[in-house]
């Protein structure tokens, strides 16, 4: 190790804060003012460099205040960033309670960003936490572009896709400050991923789709028919029974009332059919399709997270997402402790971030209504109200209503009818700012 | 079929409580018995440090709702504090630590009671039964060896799960401790792992059914044909495939193919063939338990069952008999969806729960007669434990704990038993024991740089390698002189060798953790602690509800290349 001569610890008087204020810093400071032996010496100068970047530059966009969401607040707020904003639409639910620690039970009802930020910026005084309650989309290019870096703890696929499509969207690359690094963290039971994402440079959300593959749907005939598990006594009644019955009330699947009523509905049905095991529980939990969560999985990704944004901003040591090295972690915690570290590599035929179209095999016989449905399943797309238009006409667009009339017709013709061998295919969702572009060939 | 209509709507029996509510998201996990043993738990968390990882692991346990926790810690608040727990706020800036950080962690959870313990940790130990009130210890280095090795001896007489830890900077260890048989039920395997058919060795109400179900089955409507389960199609293409080849099982590989192959040629695409086709590699093997299952089944404690012993011995005792007899695990009893008639999917449903029944009441029955044997005056094992249990027959698991090792001051760190195989970690590029072989060093330097004595205040003023201010690189140079020594010791033990260019690799690596640990000062970096404190959490549920399967024993993480490893110490 070189001998470099740093102070000590830095003590400087920061825009006229107080020594004291800086005093409560005192190990991070000391920290970031020796070499560290893995961190790059360009790249890192220890010292008020890397504590000013991280207290006074530092701008960070925290997406979702839930379970990862609180978590991230704390660590940011720890680890020294002062200037971050949190989005989030929702509010605070009593389910919410066994690990968004943010909250008590006095916050039901409120709205998660706000109480989040509140708490925090009242725990470590000087931190700054502007929140947002509405929906990312309701954010524009210029909204995203004052920061350095945005952190996602959501546990909404759409919304990544979208955050994911829009960052990319903004790289210009005559610009270097129009890349934002994105860091995304999931988790489910003991499980979980953190990963970096520098959009254009890296391998992205959409890239890695397939790592999330949709469950298989029960196909309609067994609801309807043959059911045999108590999940599809539930989805009768929550696909069927409720459009039969009470089509003119929009389902809330956070209205007791409403889940009540379809578990008395699949309480019945599974009678009727000898099925055992419908209970409130597991009704909630096919209708809202919970994924259990826990606060210590929780905590082990929104620390990773941090721990990536951390050593990005401050340079102290490599992080994940660099291009060519790893970008990805994975936590298993069910069996023993178990972590799958690794380079997820960019896809060329992306439909965000690459430039080539997808190999699209497609059965000559078969409808564009099944073609359309099996976007849905497809693990790469995911694609619920697709719209498909081949360079020289559309398909099928599901809105708006004049233009689904005109195309429904084509539902029911063959792919034959409507394309030949060898054709390009756009498909988009109005749900994203993305479009994927296939080269048709004939099985 | 038209089933018939029921009249009024069936009562609803299971409306969540509120508690239930509260804890929805978990209770899916872990149940209401995981929940329940949470419950009736209380933990003890004895800090030295900065105590951020601990501290944040019970954050990951309060919400939860585990029953209790104490913090043993002598030291007032700081401002250094201040930056780095986030359960401690401006005020209580010079209060007792642990006070303060009670106050903010009960916050979390009005179900669960804390407690802050401010005397030094020696005056604790000095006295007698410190540690019976606690299910489990963690414990947060730096801490004086003569200290953690007294909790060790304590806690390991009590047969008390003990952690120990550190968070230094980007890096985490921590070891568990458990006694030294700690078997687990309920596991938690992979919904697939669960199915268990017995295509292999069906018994008398599956094969009628099943030859009832594809009785003429070359004349069926492609109705009917579409809709025979698949696990009767299995039996019956596996009793044609026997009947073809003299009576023999398809238990090779291309004996499996062929059968396959006779489901394919039959069935075409029908959705209950091609479910048929998907199973066959997987379920036409012979129900046999896995070799780990089978040494828990045999082991020291079933064969010498003592009347005191835990009734997990006496049901794998019972279950041990059972195979003996039958060749077989008793059989789960659960079935996987397939398509089929609504009422027949149910029969085939009954027909092997019936089955999982009478395996059942037949290993409560042995229980029940060894537990006489063994002097109980009457049978005080719980039927849903022994139902339990085979359930999960097949996924059992057992940890035989190991003791935790402590650096002592001028004596050689030794590997004992595991000192070959930790050896050939040294090189191992995935594996983390350089990692780990620094943490030892670091307890060494704190114990041969430390003061002898404690503070007048009560605390302990132990000085960890490049504490703020001090020569960080005199430091980084002596602690990895130690860690040098721990290395070659290692080798030596081991019998082996690792030579050049391995050899001089290895030790600069071990030169860039120690220099990296030292950059630290001891001191943790809040992301690691609260990234540790999560693992340590998710470990601690695993212990306390005998579910899932917890590490053993030592697990690290390195926060720069965002990874973890587990060796066995
Ligand atoms: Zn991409």
């Amino acid at each position: 190790m070189a001998a470099t001569m740093q102070p000590e610890a830095v003590r400087p008087s920061m825009n006229g804060e107080s020594d004291f204020s800086r005093a409560k810093w005192a190990y991070l400071d000391s920290f970031l003012s020796r070499p560290g032996a893995y961190s790059d010496p360009e790249m890192f100068v220890p010292g008020e460099i890397p504590v000013k970047s991280i207290s006074e530059s530092a701008q960070i966009l925290v997406i979702g205040a839930g379970g990862l969401g609180c978590e991230i607040l704390k660590n940011l707020a720890l680890s020294g960033f002062r200037n971050i904003h949190v989005i989030d639409m929702d509010t605070i639910d009593v389910s919410n309670l066994n690990r968004q620690f943010l909250f008590r039970a006095k916050d039901v009802g409120k709205p998660k960003a706000s109480v989040a930020a509140e708490f925090v910026m009242k725990r470590v005084p000087g931190c700054n936490i502007t929140p947002f309650v509405g929906k990312i989309q309701d954010k524009d290019e210029a909204y995203y572009k004052q920061f350095n870096l945005v952190i996602c703890g959501l546990d909404s696929i759409e919304a990544r896709r979208w955050i994911n499509a829009t960052l990319i969207d903004m790289v210009d690359d005559e610009d270097p400050d129009s890349l934002k690094p994105l860091i995304d963290g999931g988790t489910e039971g003991f499980k979980g991923q953190s990963r970096v994402i520098l959009p254009t440079m890296t391998s992205c959300i959409e890239c890695q789709l397939d790592m999330h593959a949709p469950r298989a749907a029960v196909p309609l005939c067994t609801l309807a028919t043959i059911p045999r598990q108590p999940q599809h006594c539930i989805e009768w009644a929550h696909i069927i029974k409720w459009e039969e019955e009470r089509k003119d009330i929009q389902l809330d699947t956070d209205e007791p009332e409403h889940i009540t009523w379809l578990y008395q509905k699949a309480l019945s049905r599974a009678e009727e059919f000898g099925i055992q095991g419908v209970t409130y529980s597991m009704t909630q939990g096919v209708v809202k399709n919970i994924i259990p969560a826990i606060a210590s999985t929780n905590a082990i990704i929104a620390a990773s997270c941090c721990n990536e944004a951390f050593k990005l901003i401050s340079s102290s040591a490599p992080s994940l997402g660099m291009p060519g090295t790893n970008n990805y972690m994975q936590y298993t915690g069910d069996a023993g402790v178990y972590t799958f570290t690794f380079e997820h590599q960019k896809k060329d035929d992306c439909p965000v971030c690459g430039n080539l179209p997808k190999d699209l095999t497609v059965d000559p016989e078969q409808t564009l209504e099944e073609l359309i449905e099996s976007f849905a399943a497809r693990p790469e797309s995911q694609l619920k109200k697709p719209t498909l238009k081949t360079e020289g006409k559309s398909l099928y667009f599901p809105y708006p209503p004049s233009l689904e009339e005109q195309t429904r017709p084509n539902l029911k013709r063959k792919m034959k009818d409507l394309l030949s061998n060898g054709e390009q295919l756009a498909v988009s969702d109005p749900a994203y700012p993305i479009s994927f572009r296939y080269n048709v060939s004939f099985s | 079929m038209a089933p018939k209509r029921t009249a009024t709507p069936p009562p609803l029996h299971d409306l969540p409580t509120a508690k239930e509510k509260k804890y929805d998201r978990q209770l899916r996990l872990w149940g209401a018995s995981g929940q329940q043993a949470l419950e009736e738990t209380h933990i003890l968390l004895i800090d030295n440090g900065s105590g951020v990882t601990g501290t944040e692991a019970l954050k990951n346990l309060v919400l939860p709702g585990i029953g209790q926790f104490s913090i043993l810690d002598p030291a007032v608040v700081t401002e250094a504090d201040l930056g780095v727990n986030f359960f401690l706020e401006d005020e209580s800036l010079g209060k007792f630590r642990a006070e303060e950080t009670v106050r903010l962690l009960v916050e979390l959870n009005p179900d669960v009671k804390g407690t802050a313990v401010k005397e030094p940790l020696e005056t604790f130990l000095a006295k007698d039964g410190v540690f019976t009130p606690y299910t489990l210890v963690l414990v947060a280095a730096p801490i004086e060896p003569t200290n953690l090795a007294q909790i060790q001896k304590h806690t390991a007489a009590l047969n008390i799960p003990l952690f120990y830890l550190h968070s230094v900077g980007y890096y985490a260890h921590f070891s568990i401790q458990l006694p030294p048989a700690f078997p687990i039920v309920d596991t938690h395997p992979d919904a697939t792992a669960l199915d268990d058919l017995r295509v292999l060795k069906p018994w008398p109400e599956l094969i009628k059914f099943s030859q009832e179900k594809t009785n003429g089955i070359q004349s069926m409507s492609a109705h009917e044909k579409g809709h025979i389960p698949y696990v009767c199609l299995l039996l019956h293409y596996v009793d044609k495939w026997m009947a073809e080849n003299d009576g023999k099982l398809p238990e090779a590989y291309k004996d499996k193919t062929a059968v396959r192959n006779m489901i394919r040629a039959e069935g075409g695409d029908e959705e209950n063939f091609e479910e048929a086709y998907g199973a066959v590699l997987k379920s036409l093997n012979p129900p046999k338990p896995s070799s780990s299952v089978r040494e828990i089944l045999t082991a020291p404690e079933t064969q010498q069952l003592s009347p005191n012993a835990a009734s997990f011995w006496f049901i794998a005792r019972a279950v041990q008999e059972f195979y003996n007899k039958h060749g077989v695990l008793p059989l789960p009893g659960g079935l996987p969806d397939m398509k089929a008639h609504s009422n027949d999917y149910i029969s085939l449903q009954k027909i092997y729960k019936e089955k999982a029944r009478q395996d059942f009441a037949e290993v409560t029955s042995t229980v029940q007669q060894l537990e006489q044997t063994a002097g109980h005056s009457k049978p005080i094992i719980d039927p849903k434990e022994i139902e339990n249990f085979c359930k999960g027959a097949a996924h059992i698991h057992l940890v035989r704990g190991r003791p935790l090792q402590i650096a002592q001051p001028g004596a050689d760190v030794k590997f004992n038993d595991r000192a070959k195989a930790l050896a050939n970690e040294l090189t191992n590029p995935e594996g983390l024991m350089g990692l780990y072989i620094a943490f030892l060093a670091f307890d060494d330097f704190v114990a041969t740089h430390s003061p002898p004595t404690t503070q007048a205040d009560g605390t302990s003023s132990l000085i960890a390698p490049g504490e703020p201010g001090a020569d960080h690189e005199a430091d980084a140079a002596k602690l990895t002189g130690i860690a040098h020594k721990i290395v070659d010791n290692l080798i030596t033990e081991a019998g082996t060798r690792i030579e050049d260019p391995e050899y001089s690799e290895l030790k600069e690596e071990i030169e860039r953790l120690c220099t990296e640990i030292t950059r630290a000062g001891g001191k943790e970096l809040h992301n690691i602690a609260s990234l540790a404190g999560g693992m340590i959490a998710q470990e601690i549920i695993k212990v306390l509800t005998a579910q899932y399967i917890p590490v053993h024993n030592c697990c690290l993480f390195d926060g720069i290349a965002s990874r973890s490893s587990v060796l066995r110490i």
